[in-house]
């Protein structure tokens, strides 16, 4: 008896491990030309185990405080053996965390994978990619450095913009009226604790549900194979589809690597107050398209302040974006194409503002 | 005059004339009908609300009267009557006691200025424009010369003729005219040399306000040009540590007993230039070779320094460098840019020890600066082996990476050729 074999039998007597997974050993994943496209779920899963393990890492040294934040970063990435790799990773990471994540959403749009029974299946998705966003956004100031902070003090702003409660949204998230140590503190809490444990419970849900409505098939595909269910091709997920997925988190591994260690993430200059805003302020990418909408904006909108105008239309756009799936079933196709077209145009939008926020000066 | 200025009766009485004149203009402000004409004569007689409302002196509640007399408050010729004290155009010899009467009186300054100084008259009894004028020379700038008149606006105003910024154009106005200034018997360059300056670059191209004009050097109200023995003197105020290195020096006593004008000799006065080691060498540049001779104790001493300074500053262009090099490969250097900045201070201080013409002091700043320098190159050296190392190690995390996808896709091969997929 080989230890595999010994170790899956003292749990099998124990917790009845082969009932256990028993469903996943069933679970299969259909195969046609667009297969590729799930790996993408899979990757931003592995690049947040990567996030949670070199986050760990960090907070081994990473002090928050504005007195310390700074050179505590600076410690980690100068004296602590593979320090610089960690923080770098864990920065690249983030990032590419966020792409996979907008590139599944917009994979799952165009494959009309949201459709039902999968609505839960994308509210709690689309949740998760809020949440990656909130992550980037309160690590984004943790290493204290000048572009973080007056990037974080443009951002809680345009968030005290908003009407009724902005203000108060804005003195809970800086932790008083200005940006100082309080916020550095307080998104050090949301960033290690609030967001992983929200996070993790979105994850679970998110996979449960994966698992139990299993892959969506494209309509089309789906509609030949339910004629003629000879046509459907269909693997295993364990061990087939599994294999592959590693195989995809491996070259995931081999780009955050080559990323790590040829453009090591910058650190910067310390925070500093009382300095003025250095010109080139701007958000991390993921923030840009918005940024530069509201950048934009006349000033007066007819009678409203024009930037919150452009506020509340992100905010009102973002509600119907998270209902989408609830829109498909529009009579006679409208809603699908609806949805398709505002795919289209968001992403396209989104490329077009993120790219003109880079160049504009 | 003297006599006038003496007499307390008198003196009182023109005090008391302008203090009521500009209280009945306080309280007849919108009877002021000096400007009802004056605005719409044609020059020199005009003078317009607009220009008139730009004046500190408008704005602080004087009128026309408070300087040339009347009663603004009455209409007609009346206004401008011997009756009512009307003193018509100031004459250009009574503009420095007319201003002073005012401005040299604190008492009377405070109410609108408390910080304003008012010796300004007195000072300017003392420069080479108040002697002049003094001896009834009327050509020499007088305060209106210099502030302007009717549209005077306070020196800290960047619109004044008086700002920092402003103020080698207005001395330029008469010093560079080269026909007005003619009897004077002095140069008119200065203007011209001193916007080639590294003093006229640091105030109007960097802005630094702070950066000498003609009055940092020659005063404003007390006006004259510093002598031979001030001159260290006036350029110590700003250049602190070279002034102790030279007061220590064997120059300082050489230059004194030779009448010459310390800093000026190597540096010049109006058109002083960025100052570089070449002038410590012997090419176009050199200023130590005008007075010394080759091969003498002082030249090998030159040499020595000279050659001490190029090594420092070679050796701080290299760690530079490096330090750049490995910056821009993404390393974190920001302690060895500190280093660094300690490197270029080191350089820095031992070009102003060379004020103190001691080859053990600049030997011992360089010395210094070159330790900074070797360490801050080594640091750089050391990054850019860690990125050498660094991409090794990415190399070979991809080799195995790439064996383990060829194996998995292998073993993917293998597995879904034995058994189908489903």
């Amino acid at each position: 008896m080989s230890l595999f074999t010994g170790v899956q039998a003292w749990l099998d007597e124990r917790f009845h491990w082969a009932e256990l997974i028993g469903p996943l050993k069933k679970k299969t994943v259909p195969i046609h030309k667009l297969s590729y496209w799930y790996f993408l779920g899979g990757i931003t899963l592995f690049l947040f185990f990567i996030q949670v393990g070199t986050g760990i890492l960090l907070l081994l040294y990473y002090r928050p405080g504005a007195n310390e934040a700074f050179e505590s970063v600076q410690y980690i990435m100068t004296r602590v053996q593979f320090g610089w790799l960690i923080r770098s990773i864990h920065s690249w990471a983030a990032n590419l965390m966020i792409f996979t994540a907008f590139a599944h959403m917009f994979s799952v749009i165009f494959l009309r994978a949201y459709r039902k029974p999968r609505e839960l299946t994308w509210l709690s998705g689309m949740i998760l990619l809020f949440l990656a966003m909130g992550f980037g956004f309160s690590g984004y100031l943790l290493p204290w450095n000048t572009l973080a902070f007056f990037a974080t003090k443009v951002g809680t702003e345009i968030t005290g913009r908003v009407p009724v409660i902005g203000h108060s949204m804005m003195v809970f998230l800086r932790g008083g009226e200005e940006v100082t140590g309080a916020t550095l503190t307080r998104f050090f809490g949301f960033h290690v604790a609030v967001l992983p444990g929200l996070t993790a419970l979105f994850v679970l849900i998110h996979l449960g549900l994966v698992q139990y409505f299993g892959m969506s098939v494209p309509p089309g595909l789906e509609s030949r194979w339910k004629a003629s269910p000879g046509e459907a091709r269909q693997m295993k997920f364990f061990p087939n589809f599994l294999l592959r997925e590693l195989m995809a988190w491996y070259i995931a591994l081999g780009v955050l690597g080559a990323l790590a260690a040829i453009l090591p993430w910058e650190l910067g200059t310390k925070a500093d107050p009382f300095a003025a805003a250095p010109a080139g302020i701007r958000p991390e990418w993921y923030f840009m398209f918005m940024f530069q909408t509201l950048k934009e904006i006349p000033a007066k909108l007819w009678f409203m302040d024009g930037e919150v105008v452009g506020i509340l239309v992100f905010g009102f756009a973002g509600f119907l974006w998270l209902l989408l799936p609830f829109f498909d079933r529009l009579g006679r196709g409208r809603g699908r194409r609806l949805i398709m077209g505002a795919g289209l145009f968001a992403l396209s939008y989104i490329i077009a503002l993120t790219i003109y926020g880079y160049m504009a000066k | 005059m003297d006599t006038w200025r003496n007499n307390g009766f008198l003196r009182a009485l023109f005090v008391l004339l302008v203090v009521s004149a500009s209280a009945g203009k306080v309280f007849a402000q919108v009877q002021n009908t000096c400007l009802d004409c004056h605005g719409a004569l044609d020059p020199p007689l005009q003078v317009t609300e607009q220009q008139f409302s730009t004046d500190v002196h408008s704005q602080k509640g004087l009128t026309c009267a408070s300087c040339h007399g009347g009663d603004p408050a009455k209409a007609d010729m009346d206004a401008m009557s011997k009756a009512a004290g009307f003193r018509g155009k100031i004459q250009r010899s009574q503009i420095p006691e007319l201003c002073g009467h005012c401005h040299s009186d604190g008492a009377f300054m405070r109410n609108y200025n408390p910080s304003l100084q008012t010796d300004q008259l007195s000072q300017y009894k003392t420069s080479v424009h108040g002697k002049l004028f003094a001896k009834g020379d009327t050509k020499v700038a007088v305060c209106i010369d210099c502030h302007g008149v009717h549209g005077l606006r306070p020196a800290r105003d960047t619109r004044s003729k008086v700002h920092p910024l402003n103020i080698a154009q207005t001395c330029a106005h008469c010093h560079a005219d080269a026909s007005y200034m003619k009897g004077y018997r002095i140069p008119t360059d200065q203007f011209a040399q001193y916007s080639t300056s590294v003093h006229h670059d640091a105030l109007a191209v960097r802005g630094d306000l702070s950066a000498p004009t003609c009055t940092t050097c020659h005063g404003n109200h007390g006006a004259a040009p510093p002598g031979v023995d001030s001159v260290q003197n006036v350029c110590s105020k700003c250049h602190v540590f070279q002034d102790q290195m030279y007061e220590k020096s064997t120059h300082k006593a050489a230059f004194q007993s030779a009448g010459l004008p310390g800093c000026v000799v190597c540096h010049s006065n109006h058109g002083i230039t960025h100052p570089t080691d070449a002038k410590l060498g012997t090419g176009p540049q050199a200023t130590c070779m005008q007075c010394h001779k080759p091969g003498d104790v002082c030249d090998q001493a030159r040499v020595e320094m000279l050659t001490g300074l190029t090594r420092l500053d070679e050796a701080f262009k290299n760690a530079h460098n490096v330090l750049g090099l490995a910056e821009t490969s993404g390393m974190e250097v920001s302690q060895a840019r500190l280093d660094e900045d300690q490197a270029g201070d080191a350089l820095t201080k031992a070009r102003v020890t060379i004020h103190s013409f001691r080859q053990d002091l600049v030997d011992h700043d360089i010395k210094e600066g070159l330790q900074i320098a070797s360490k801050t190159l080594q640091t750089a050296q050391n990054a850019l082996a860690e990125r050498d190392y660094r991409r090794k190690g990415l190399g070979l995390a991809l080799v195995f990476i790439l064996m383990s996808v060829v194996g998995l896709f292998l073993y993917i091969r293998q597995l879904e050729g034995h058994a189908p997929k489903v």
